[in-house]
C-alpha cells in the first residue's frame, strides 16, 4: 500500500521523485512526509478529499511554495525549485487550480506570458504578435477550444474557456512533466473528452503527467497509477489496472465503510433484488 | 477570374491567376476564412464601416482609451479660444509646447508606475533635486555640462532603484516609500542649493539654448512628418502582409490609408500653426520621441508585456515565470529617471533652479496628467500617449487661465475639477468594462 522507500539512484524512467516533502501553513500541516515518484510516459493521478493537500503539493513542485523539508529529484538530479520560473526551466509545466491568468491581457498574451516570441527582423527586441497569434490558433484548434477570438481580454471568457487557455499554456514550452490541477472541473463534455485525449497523447509522447481530479471515472479511464493523499499524508499508491474503484475511495475517505461505499453497496443490493 | 475546368492550364503556370481563381472553386467557407474569423459567433466586421463599428462597440463597452481626454482637450481649447482670441495663436501654442514638455516627461514616468498599479508621489521632489544637482555641479563647481547631466540622471536612476529595493525586499507600499521620498528629496534639494536658494544657469549654455531657442526649421519639420507617416504606413502594410501570410485577418488597405491620412493631418495641422511663430521646439520633439519610445517599449517588447501582466495580476505573472522583482525595479527606476530628465528640462527652460523648483505643482500636475490622459489608477491599463494628452490638458488650463489673467486659485480649482472628472471616467469605464467582460 505505502510507497516503498526509494534507493538513492532513482528507478529507470523516473522523471520526478519526491522524498519526505513537508509543508506547513502556520498551524496547519498541509503536507507531511510526502513520497511520490512519476515515470516518463505515465499518468499519475493524485486524488484526495477537499483540503487533502493536492494543490499544495502541486504548487510546491511548481516552485510557488518552497517545501519546509524533503528533497526533489528531477531527471536524476536533486533540484531545489525556488521559483515558478525555475520549475519551468526544468521542464515542469503546471495548470493551477485557480488558473493564474492575467485578466487584462488577451488570450495570445496569456498563452505566451513569460516566453513571448520575438521577431528576428528587429534583432529580437520586438514581439512577434503574428506568429504568436498563428500558433495560438493552431494550439487551440488541437484542443477543440471554443474561443471566438484570441484578441479579447481573458476576463471576457467563460470559465471553461479560461481553463482551456490555462491548459494550452502549459503545453507551449517543451515540458517533461505536466501537472494538471482539476483541469476538467469547468469543462463541457466535448472539452473534457478532449483534455483526457490530450493527457493520453502526452503520455504517448513520453511525458510524465500528474493529474488531479475528483472524478473517479476520469481517473480510472486515463491514469496508470493513483496516489492518494489524505490529510496531508500519503495514503497509498494503486496501479489502476489491478485496483477496484472502491478501494481507492476507501483510501481517500480513510475507511472501508464510508458514505461512498455504503451507498454503492446499497445500490448494488437494490439492483440485485430488483432483477 | 479563371474558372477551373479548362483542363489545359498547368496548375502552377500562372500563380496570379490561380490565386484569383481559387476562392471561386467551391472550397468550404470555413476553410477560406482567416484563422481568427472562423468562429461563427463572431460578428463579421469588414472594411471601413466594420472598423468604425468595432470602434463604437468598444467605446460602448467602456473601453474608452484616449477618447475622453481628446474630447476634453477640444472642449478646453474651444472655451479658451472663445474667452480669449489669442489662445490658439501660433505664438501661444508654441509657448504651450514649451510649458508642456517637462510636466509631460515626468508624467510619462508616472504612466509606467500606474501601469503596475503603484504610485510615485515624489516625482516633483526628484525633478527638483535633479535640477539642483545639475545647477550646482555645472554652475558652482564648473563641471562640464555633459558630466553634470549624467550626474543628475544617474541620481534619478539610483533613487528609483532605491524605491524598487524597498518595495521588493520589504514590501513597503509605494505610496509610503514615495511620500517619504517627497519630503526627503525636497530636503536634499534645499540642502544642495544652500542658503541663497537660487542658481541661475548661464543663458548662452547649450542646455538653455536647447530648451529655449532651438526650433526645427519648417522644412525639417515637414520632412520629419513625411518620414513618420511613411514609416507608419509601411509598418502597417508589412503587418498586413505578415498576417495574411500566416492566414490571419487584417485591416484592409482602405483602413490603413485612412489612418495614415488622419495621422498626417494630426501632425501637419499643429505644425503648420506652430510654424507661424517659432516652430516646433527641439525640446518638445524630444518629449514626443520619449513618448513614442515608451509606447513601443510597453506595447511591443517582452518587458512591456511583463509590466502589463504584473499590473493585471502579480501572482499570475510570477507563476508565468516573470521576474516580478526586476519589473518593479526597472519601472521605479524609469519613473525616477524620467522625473530627473523632466527636472533638467524645467531648469533649462526657466534658466534657473530655485528652492521652489519641482514644488507641489510639478508633482500633482504630473500625476494628474497621467490619470487625465486615461491611464488607469487600478493598474494594467494605459498608454504612453496619456502622458502627452494629459500634460496638454493640464498645461492648457494653466496657460489659458493665465491669458485671462486669472490667478492660481482658479487654476487649482479648475484642475481639480478636471482631475475628478478623469478619475470618475476611469472608475465608471472600469465598471462598464466589467459588465461587458473586458475588465
Ligand atoms: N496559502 C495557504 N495558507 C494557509 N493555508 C493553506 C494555504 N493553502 C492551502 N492551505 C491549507 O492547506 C490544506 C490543503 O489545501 P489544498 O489546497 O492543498 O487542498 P486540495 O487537496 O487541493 O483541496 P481541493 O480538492 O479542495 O482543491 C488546507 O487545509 C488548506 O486550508
Ligand atoms: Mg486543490
Amino acid at each position: 500500500m505505502t510507497v516503498t522507500p526509494a534507493p538513492l539512484d532513482v528507478g529507470a524512467g523516473t522523471v520526478l521523485k519526491l522524498q519526505g516533502i513537508s509543508k506547513r501553513f502556520g498551524a496547519v500541516q498541509a503536507l507531511k512526509n510526502i513520497e511520490l515518484d512519476v515515470r516518463a510516459g505515465e499518468v499519475m493521478a493524485l486524488v484526495g478529499d477537499n483540503g487533502a493537500g493536492k494543490s499544495t503539493l502541486v504548487k510546491t513542485i511548481a516552485g510557488v511554495y518552497t517545501a519546509d523539508d524533503g528533497t526533489m529529484v528531477f531527471d536524476g538530479r536533486e533540484v531545489r525549485v525556488g521559483s515558478p520560473a525555475e520549475a519551468q526551466q526544468l521542464g515542469i509545466a503546471t495548470v493551477f487550480q485557480d488558473l493564474a491568468l492575467c485578466d487584462n491581457l488577451d488570450v495570445v498574451a496569456n498563452l505566451y506570458l513569460g516566453r513571448e516570441l520575438t521577431a528576428p527582423s528587429a534583432r529580437g527586441r520586438l514581439l512577434d504578435e503574428v506568429e504568436m497569434e498563428r500558433q495560438s490558433w493552431e494550439l487551440l484548434r488541437q484542443l477543440s477550444a471554443k474561443i471566438p477570438s484570441v484578441r479579447i481580454p481573458v476576463a471576457s471568457l467563460s470559465g471553461g474557456q479560461r481553463q482551456t487557455v490555462a491548459i494550452a499554456r502549459s503545453l507551449l514550452g517543451k515540458p517533461k512533466v505536466v501537472m494538471l490541477d482539476e483541469p476538467t472541473a469547468a469543462l463541457g463534455v466535448a472539452q473534457t473528452a478532449e483534455v483526457l485525449n490530450l493527457v493520453e497523447r502526452l503520455r504517448e509522447r513520453g511525458l510524465a503527467v500528474i493529474l488531479i481530479s475528483h472524478n473517479m471515472a476520469d481517473v480510472m479511464a486515463v491514469a496508470d497509477r493513483v496516489a492518494v493523499l489524505r490529510l496531508g499524508r500519503n495514503n497509498g499508491v494503486f496501479v489502476v489496472s489491478e485496483t477496484r474503484t472502491q478501494d481507492i475511495i476507501a483510501a481517500i475517505t480513510g475507511a472501508t465503510d464510508n458514505a461512498v461505499s455504503e451507498r454503492a453497496a446499497r445500490r448494488s443490493r437494490e439492483e440485485g433484488s430488483a432483477s | 477570374m479563371s474558372l477551373h475546368g479548362s483542363g489545359t492550364r498547368p496548375q502552377d503556370a500562372n500563380p496570379d491567376q490561380s490565386d484569383g481563381g481559387e476562392p471561386a472553386n467551391g472550397t468550404t467557407d470555413a476553410a477560406q476564412l482567416p484563422a481568427d474569423l472562423q468562429d461563427e459567433r463572431l460578428i463579421a466586421r469588414r472594411g471601413v464601416s466594420g472598423a468604425i463599428a468595432a470602434f463604437t462597440s468598444r467605446l460602448r463597452s467602456g473601453d474608452l482609451g484616449s477618447v475622453p481626454v481628446v474630447v476634453g482637450l477640444i472642449i478646453i481649447w474651444a472655451v479658451f479660444q472663445v474667452a480669449n482670441g489669442s489662445f490658439l495663436s501660433s505664438r501661444n501654442l508654441v509657448n504651450l509646447t514649451l510649458q508642456t514638455t517637462s510636466v509631460g516627461v515626468i508624467a510619462l514616468g508616472i504612466v509606467l508606475v500606474l501601469l503596475l498599479g503603484e504610485i510615485d508621489l515624489s516625482v516633483g521632489s526628484v525633478s527638483g533635486v535633479a535640477g539642483a544637482v545639475l545647477a550646482i555641479t555645472f554652475v558652482n563647481k564648473g563641471w562640464p555640462l555633459a558630466l553634470s547631466l549624467v550626474a543628475s540622471v544617474v541620481l534619478g536612476i539610483v533613487i528609483g532603484l532605491f524605491y524598487g529595493l524597498l518595495y521588493t525586499r520589504f514590501g513597503v507600499p509605494s505610496f509610503v516609500i514615495t511620500l517619504a521620498g517627497l519630503l526627503g528629496f525636497l530636503g536634499l534639494q534645499l540642502l544642495v542649493l544652500g542658503k541663497d536658494g537660487t542658481v541661475n544657469l548661464p543663458y548662452d549654455s547649450a542646455l538653455v539654448g536647447f530648451a529655449t531657442r532651438s526650433f526645427l526649421s519648417p522644412a525639417v519639420a515637414y520632412i520629419l512628418i513625411a518620414v513618420v507617416v511613411a514609416a507608419y504606413a509601411l509598418t502597417r502594410l508589412q503587418g498586413r502582409r505578415a498576417r495574411a501570410a500566416a492566414g490571419l485577418s487584417s485591416a484592409p488597405n482602405s483602413v490603413i490609408a485612412i489612418k495614415a491620412v488622419a495621422l498626417a493631418l494630426v501632425l501637419l495641422i499643429p505644425v503648420l500653426i506652430l510654424n507661424g511663430d517659432r516652430g516646433v521646439s527641439s525640446m518638445f520633439l524630444l518629449f514626443l520621441a520619449l513618448v513614442v519610445i515608451t509606447d513601443i517599449a510597453v506595447r511591443r517588447t517582452r518587458w512591456g508585456r511583463s509590466v502589463f501582466a504584473v499590473g493585471g495580476s502579480v501572482e499570475a505573472a510570477r507563476r508565468a515565470g516573470i521576474n516580478v522583482r526586476m519589473i518593479y525595479l526597472s519601472v521605479f527606476a524609469a519613473c525616477s529617471t524620467l522625473a530627473a530628465v523632466g527636472g533638467i528640462l524645467a531648469a533649462a527652460r526657466l534658466v534657473a533652479v530655485s528652492q521652489a523648483s519641482g514644488g507641489t505643482d510639478t508633482n500633482l500636475n504630473a500625476i494628474a496628467a497621467a490619470v487625465i490622459g486615461g491611464t488607469s489608477l487600478f493598474g494594467g491599463r494605459g498608454s504612453a500617449y496619456s502622458a502627452l494628452l494629459g500634460a496638454l490638458v493640464i498645461m492648457s488650463i494653466s496657460n489659458g487661465l493665465a491669458l485671462l489673467s486669472l490667478d492660481s486659485s482658479i487654476r487649482y480649482i479648475v484642475t481639480a475639477g478636471v482631475l475628478l472628472i478623469a478619475v470618475t471616467i476611469d472608475s465608471l469605464s472600469r465598471r462598464s468594462r466589467q459588465a461587458h467582460g473586458r475588465a
